[in-house]
């Protein structure tokens, strides 16, 4: 999306300065813990994976979490913005070289890690992420 | 003919909300109002009753004459600012007429100010009319969502978007008025029924509305209360 008619950015810049856009990185394996509404009741779901994809979009932006449960791939798509995400951890960093990390969807086992940022990048990288 | 009450509206363009419960709602944003009434059309007068609304604002050196004889005439004083340091006198940009039953338009007066917050509430049906975005001369799969040549072999030459027939030929030896042919299509009159409007934000006089309407952003759009939904649905 390009650049936004500047009242329909209005709309949008307090929920889009709420979100902290750094937390993750596409690579890096997070925790998403997300707010589920059942009728009245309401409580916390984690989804952990590897992000592969993140796109923009102004407050329309999404990211894609994946991982492999039960021996199968599932992947959740995210509003990045969305207020029903309570919070998100950041578990590892992931090491890359493209933006988006379909490739990984054709790939089972070891073949589909991602090496650590630690381990590639030494102990001082650890620290600052 | 719809004669709910309504407001005139620019469409700004779509994007979608957040609603409380985290669920996400796609939305077009119009800009509504605020409309000053002009005029008022009586059925003794003029053989129908409705309200004229203005709406926008443009330098007056850009107004022709006869309209400003006419703004002159209904007394609508223009806005003065200032721009570049020289005085600007602003009139109306747009004339809208709001068909309106005898006792609706006996409410409002001449010289009156609707904004969004006294026409329109959360969750309530409008219908918006506008001009459709232009196709220009446009063919049949396009225009009438026809399927177009079905097979692209046996023979088929330089036929794959055509209509097919258009008719027969001995009984009735005509083509039936109406068929659906190629032609101009969109850049014209129309109106996106039950829609419903997802947020009114009367500070800022928009109008969030769920889904689509009709026309290109920046266009000139009516938005009334739904004809098929009751007055006040």
């Amino acid at each position: 999306m390009g650049s936004q008619h500047p009242l329909i950015e209005s709309l949008h810049s307090e929920r889009i300065a709420n979100t902290n856009l750094d937390a993750y990185r596409v690579g890096d394996t997070i925790r998403v813990h997300y707010k589920i509404i059942e009728g009245d009741k309401e409580r916390i779901q984690v989804f952990q994976g590897q992000v592969i994809r993140k796109r923009r979009g102004g407050v329309g932006a999404t990211f894609t979490v994946r991982k492999i449960s039960h021996g199968v791939g599932v992947e959740r798509i995210f509003p990045v913005h969305s207020p029903r995400i309570d919070k998100i951890e950041l578990v590892s960093r992931g090491v890359i070289r493209r933006s988006k990390l379909y490739y990984l969807r054709s790939l089972t086992g070891k073949a589909a890690r991602l090496k650590d940022a630690r381990d590639k990048l030494g102990s001082s990288a650890a620290a600052s992420a | 003919m719809n004669t709910n009450l309504g407001l005139v509206g620019r469409k700004i363009g779509c994007t979608q909300i957040f609603n409380e419960n985290g669920t996400v709602t796609r939305v077009t944003v119009i800009e509504c109002g605020p409309c000053k009434v002009v005029r008022k059309r009586t059925e003794s007068l003029d053989g129908y009753s409705a309200l004229q609304l203005s709406f926008g604002e443009k330098s007056a050196k850009n107004v022709s004459k006869p309209i400003k004889g006419y703004f002159a005439k209904s007394g609508v004083e223009g806005r003065k600012v200032e721009r570049k340091g020289r005085e600007v006198e602003l009139l109306p940009e747009h004339l809208k007429e709001l068909r309106l039953s005898a006792e609706d338009a006996a409410k409002f007066e001449v010289g009156q100010v609707l904004t969004v917050a006294d026409m329109f509430t959360d969750g309530q049906f409008v219908d918006a009319g506008g001009i459709s975005k232009g196709r220009g001369f446009s063919g049949v799969m396009r225009r009438h969502n026809f399927k177009g040549c079905q097979t692209s072999t046996h023979g088929t030459h330089e036929y794959k978007r055509h209509g097919g027939s258009i008719g027969t030929n001995m009984t009735p030896g005509r083509t039936m008025p109406g068929k659906k042919m190629p032609g101009q299509h969109g850049n014209k009159q129309c109106t996106q029924i039950n829609l419903k409007i997802a947020r009114v934000i009367a500070e800022k006089n928009l109008v969030l509305i769920e889904g689509s309407v009709p026309g290109a952003p920046d266009g000139i759009v009516m938005i009334r209360a739904a004809v098929k939904r009751g007055r006040h649905a």
